[in-house]
């Protein structure tokens, strides 16, 4: 076309990235890259074989690199443990400093980096350059700050050790930095395995570590398939798995770690809602679209693609969408002028593909527009799919691909309901000139991010996780830190947590008239519904009662009762504080029989039973002056933004408690997560229940709304099993045997429920491993809301 | 007259406007963060390069007032000016683009009262239409009689096009009808002569009162929104013509009615001026990217699109002084 064609009709013309040096790089490696262990290129033991990736605009080879099986990650992770003791020993500000080499060089090689990355993946250069790679420069430099700062602002805490990490292909660099910056930068050696359809960017990371002088063995990559990550998963000498994908593989994890006493974090699937109010601005709302769903062609875990528009405003919307995607320039990722590029694997097309024509099956109507699109390569237009309702494939699935569907909702409350009606949490966005609007429902929707009038913001200050069964654990922040250390001296050993019964010698009552402890149940005492009783034994062997013998039934009723009861969870911090405060006051009135009680069932000294009784108060007091102190942050990630990151209840907490020291346990478990607003399901020791059937006549007089605290007597393993199989059950701490443990994780799988268990060991509850912060961690989530601003 | 003032008066008749509508202003929504974020990520999903780029910076020439609004302009110095917007490129680096036969020009020029009839006899057969800045030009703050008086004067003039200046006061107080008043009655003095509605979007304290003073102009019967005096301590912008071509493109929708958008004050390099012209492709369509429906308010961007182009021709970076003086 000559200037003056162009002059007339104000076309696009091509607009390339150069790419010519990185094709150099890749041919000279043309032999196939080895894997990354220990600091040096070393073959794979267990396979000749090379997996090849391709350019999906093109279909064009790349590159070849290795497969590591079983032999190879044992040997990456002994090169880790090997490096572990010397790199978590160094002083923070010398870990810093490689952290900060790290992201200075990732700056230095920036377009580098971006190129490649497009090349490999099939995002457009746009995304690769102007956001993936400065937020990997970013993360890198916020974590130097953490490696600097966390003698000071962590002195409590200590690195795990090897940390296995496993990522996805929909930003290579991204998530990897999202791995590995905390890891390292707390003292953590990795072994980490990049997705096999983009590893490439991982692997050059690795000469940049060679060239920041890393020691050998902090960082390790081992490039494969599943097989691999699985090698990773099953690893015994790994302390922590961080796994970033779809929520089956997610699960699967979490049952193959189950009792393995490994942390995990999992960051998994969503269906993140996109909820347009008619006070929005309706076309900074339609660009935004753009940003949340046709971003990296909607390959993206937080992508807003169920779109909810109050239903007047809809067909203007929708049209404005229209017109908007009939702009929309389609085509090579390495073109500066272009909206959206390849989608990352002919599996992947091919998936989404189908996702959508089921949906059409189904009734959808769906609308694509009149662009060029690519006949050759992976792509797949940017698509509109209305008539359609939660019931529908598209609605419900993780399409992973650039298709937006679109329901209307009449009222706020629909708004929220419709946006919860998901099993995910990962991401919203929420649209509306009317700030009390958008914090009212930012406040009800249940996802780790709400981004108000805006979309898929990121920062390596503002942790990133989600709710429900897009999974647990946050990356970035503080709180990503703590994924990446632990207490130091917070377990004790395997003995001393549970309690055997003793032989009963006497059939005889001790007490003088007969007392019968039933459940507590919805803030009633509930006859068991299996109608038998336990007998529980004094110390010595004497009946001191009968409890409830509790089932699957009573589970289900007390979970009921949680959940029909959400007041607790909005309650005012200061109004949770003063019901703690008057459960400790009502407690203390009745020293004596409990104290007596203490002795009479543990047979502990009565000195011992009023220590551990003075303490259950103070705790009391501790978790009500905590209720209102626990705040979350405000952060002012390098946008004109604030992002509040709220703590929030997770919401119906299973609880599970030691024998040990049964009244002090039963406390220190239970008040951390209702000062955080949760509601429980408590099944107290099974040696010593009656403390806690004792205690529910103290919470009846202590303003306690009924369904905060349930509590049901019985076989604790009988009774875990049902709680970690009960789907509405969010949550669930566990302190009893090692195998117990193992059940909780994985039965918990289903849901995705967060879990904290012992693993068997016992926890001094005297000590300050009995309280503060690490309890309340537990009890609550993180939830960022972005708030822009600007007028 | 000359034949390009006939056709831009007879082919693109003057908007009409339409009743004031108060809900049409009560219902306008701006979130400027989103503004600012649509304008940052513009810059990387478009660009133009090679001889994309060297057509569109001739779009950009042709739709530019070369503008001189300074007390100490003299007939001299609007002649030159005058000149150069016949002239605005040196013929061998048009004839190396191919575009010797295109006759380009600037879309007009721009000057104060006094200097209409020194321009309108410069440009005299040349086609380029004269714009003259009035009522009270910038502050507006002349007698009510005195601003239409000035209007009146310089159509008589031969000003074809009018750059009238909005009274801040109604737009900061919200007093859009008087504000719609005010506008229609410039327009009617305007006669046959456009009417730029100058909003001085610097002086307006938010964007969403930029955005409801452009709905107000348009229904007023704007010809064109245009930006700023180039006066106010902050002038044209990219997220302000975001906001301004989304209220033109949403009276367009409502009346069928096409205003045009004149940015001015603080244009001044080629590369902005393309981040311009996409921003209007984007989000206007390219029946916007015309002089008819679209110009700069500039004086010194063209010499940095002329250096633009001879380096395009040459490869070789260009200078100053290789370029003729406006």
């Amino acid at each position: 076309m000559n200037i003056s064609e162009i002059f007339e009709t104000m076309s696009y013309g091509p607009a390339p990235e150069q790419s010519d040096y990185v094709h150099d790089w890749l041919k000279s490696h043309s032999k196939g890259f080895k894997l990354y262990i220990g600091g040096k290129w070393v073959k794979s033991k267990s396979s000749d074989a090379f997996i090849e990736s391709h350019n999906p605009a093109t279909g064009e080879y790349l590159a070849k690199f290795s497969v590591a099986g079983a032999d190879d990650v044992d040997r990456a992770v002994k090169a880790a443990a090997k490096a572990f003791p010397e790199w978590s020993a160094l002083a923070g500000h010398e870990r810093a400093k490689y952290l900060y080499t790290l992201a200075r060089l990732i700056q230095k090689t920036s377009r580098f980096m971006s190129v490649l990355e497009t090349l490999d993946n099939g995002k457009p250069i746009r995304e690769s350059r102007d956001i993936d790679i400065p937020l990997v420069a970013r993360h890198f430099y916020y974590h130097a700050g953490w490696a600097q700062l966390m003698d000071q602002e962590l002195p409590d805490q200590e690195p795990l050790g090897v940390v296995g990490q496993v990522i996805p292909w929909n930003f290579p660099l991204l998530m990897m930095a999202w791995k590995i910056a905390p890891a390292i930068a707390a003292g953590n050696c990795v072994v980490l395995k990049p997705a096999e359809y983009t590893s490439l960017t991982a692997l050059y990371f690795a000469e940049l570590c060679e060239e920041a002088g890393l020691p050998p063995g902090v960082v390790n990559i081992v490039t494969g398939k599943g097989d691999t990550g699985a090698h990773i998963v099953n690893h015994p000498d790994i302390a922590k798995i961080a796994f970033t994908g779809s929520t089956g593989v997610g699960r699967y994890i979490r049952e193959a770690t189950a009792g393995s006493g490994k942390k995990l974090t999992l960051e998994l699937g969503g269906k993140s809602p996109y909820i347009v109010f008619e006070d929005a601005d309706i076309d900074g709302a339609v660009e935004g679209l753009v940003d949340a769903i046709w971003f990296n062609q909607g390959q993206v875990c937080c992508a807003g693609s169920r779109l909810l528009v109050e239903e007047g405003i809809a067909d203007r919307l929708i049209e404005k969408v229209k017109v908007r995607l009939n702009k929309f320039r389609v085509g090579d990722p390495l073109d500066k002028t272009i909206d959206m590029g390849a989608i990352v694997d002919p599996i992947q097309l091919e998936r989404i593909t189908t996702l959508v024509n089921k949906g059409a099956d189904e009734g959808a109507e769906v609308w694509q527009p009149d662009v060029d699109c690519p006949t050759t390569g992976c792509f797949y237009p940017p698509t509109l799919i209305t008539n359609v309702t939660p019931s529908n494939i598209v609605v419900r699935e993780e399409i992973f691909g650039p298709v937006l569907t679109v329901m209307t909702f009449r009222t706020l409350q629909e708004a929220a309901d419709l946006a919860n009606n998901t099993r995910f949490g990962l991401a919203s966005s929420v649209w509306s000139e009317n700030i009390n609007r958008a914090l009212e429902i930012a406040a009800m929707i249940k996802a780790g991010v709400v981004w108000v009038n805006s979309t898929n913001q990121f920062d390596a200050a503002c942790g990133f996780g989600g709710y429900r069964e897009s999974g647990f654990g946050r990356e970035g922040g503080k709180e990503g830190m703590y994924e990446y250390l632990k207490p130091i001296g917070e377990w004790q050993s395997q003995d001393g947590n549970l309690v055997e019964s003793p032989k009963a010698n006497d059939r005889s009552s001790h007490k003088h008239i007969d007392r019968t402890a039933k459940n507590y149940v919805g803030g009633k005492q509930a006859r068991p519904d299996g109608g038998n009783t336990r007998v529980v034994l004094t110390h010595d062997g004497k009946v001191a009662g009968r409890v409830g013998d509790g089932n699957r039934k009573d589970i289900r009723n007390a979970v009921e009762a949680a959940f029909k009861n959400p007041g607790w969870s909005s309650a005012t911090a200061h109004n949770r504080a003063q019901v703690i405060y008057y459960i400790a006051e009502n407690l203390s009135y009745r020293e004596n029989e409990v104290v007596a009680q203490l002795v009479s069932l543990t047979g502990v000294s009565k000195k011992a039973a009023k220590a551990e009784f003075d303490m259950s108060v103070s705790r009391l007091f501790s978790y009500a002056a905590w209720a209102d102190k626990y705040d979350g942050m405000v952060h002012t990630p390098p946008v004109k933004n604030v992002a509040l990151a709220v703590h929030e209840p997770i919401g119906i907490m299973g609880i599970v408690c030691p024998d040990v020291m049964p009244l002090l346990s039963f406390i220190s478990l239970v008040a951390p997560a209702i000062a955080m607003g949760n509601r429980t399901v408590v099944i107290p020791s099974e040696r010593y229940p009656l403390l806690a059937t004792d205690f529910y006549q103290i919470l009846e007089t202590s303003d306690v709304p009924a369904g905060v605290i349930n509590i049901v007597t019985g076989d604790r393993e009988i009774l875990t099993e049902v709680l970690a199989k009960h789907d509405q059950l969010e949550a669930i701490w566990y302190h009893g045997s090692a195998e117990g443990s193992r059940m909780v994780e994985k039965e918990s799988a289903a849901n995705l429920k967060r879990t904290w268990v012992n693993d068997g060991h016992s926890r001094d509850w005297m000590s300050a491993h009995g309280e503060g912060r690490r309890f309340l961690r537990e009890a609550t989530q993180v939830k960022n809301i972005w708030l822009p601003y600007g007028d | 007259m000359s034949e390009t003032k006939e056709i831009l008066i007879n082919s693109y008749p003057r908007v009409e406007g339409c009743d004031f509508q108060a809900s049409w202003v009560d219902e306008i929504r701006i979130n400027k963060s989103a503004v600012d974020r649509r304008i940052s990520s513009l810059g990387g999903r478009r660009t133009v390069k090679k001889q994309w780029q060297a057509a569109w910076l001739l779009k950009a020439i042709s739709c530019i007032d070369l503008t001189t609004l300074s007390g100490d302009d003299t007939p001299g110095r609007v002649k030159r000016l005058c000149a150069k917007a016949r002239n605005p490129v040196r013929p061998d680096i048009l004839e190396a683009l191919g575009f010797e036969n295109m006759k380009l020009t600037t879309g007009a020029v721009c000057v104060y009262h006094e200097m209409v009839e020194t321009a309108v006899a410069a440009l005299k057969g040349s086609g380029i239409p004269v714009a003259a800045v009035s009522t009270g030009f910038p502050a507006g703050l002349a007698p009510l009689e005195t601003r239409l008086a000035e209007i009146r004067a310089s159509v008589a003039a031969g000003a074809e096009e009018i750059d009238i200046v909005i009274s801040r006061r109604y737009v900061l107080t919200g007093d859009w009808r008087t504000l719609y008043d005010e506008v229609r009655a410039y327009r009617e003095a305007c006669g046959e002569a456009h009417m730029k509605s100058i909003l001085a979007t610097g002086q307006l304290g938010s964007i969403t009162k930029v955005a409801k003073a452009s709905m107000v102009c348009m229904m007023a019967g704007a010809d064109f929104i245009k930006t700023s005096t180039g006066m106010e301590g902050v002038n044209a912008t990219l997220p302000v013509s975001l906001v301004m071509i989304r209220m033109i493109r949403e009276f367009y929708a409502k009346t069928g009615q096409k205003v045009g958008y004149k940015p001015a004050g603080g244009i001044s390099t080629a590369k902005l001026a393309l981040q311009y012209l996409m921003l209007i492709k984007e989000e206007l369509g390219d029946e916007w990217l015309s002089p008819h429906m679209f110009r700069f308010g500039a004086s010194s961007l063209l010499g940095d699109i002329e250096r633009q182009l001879e380096h395009f021709v040459t490869g070789r970076y260009s200078a100053a002084n290789r370029h003729s003086m406006g």
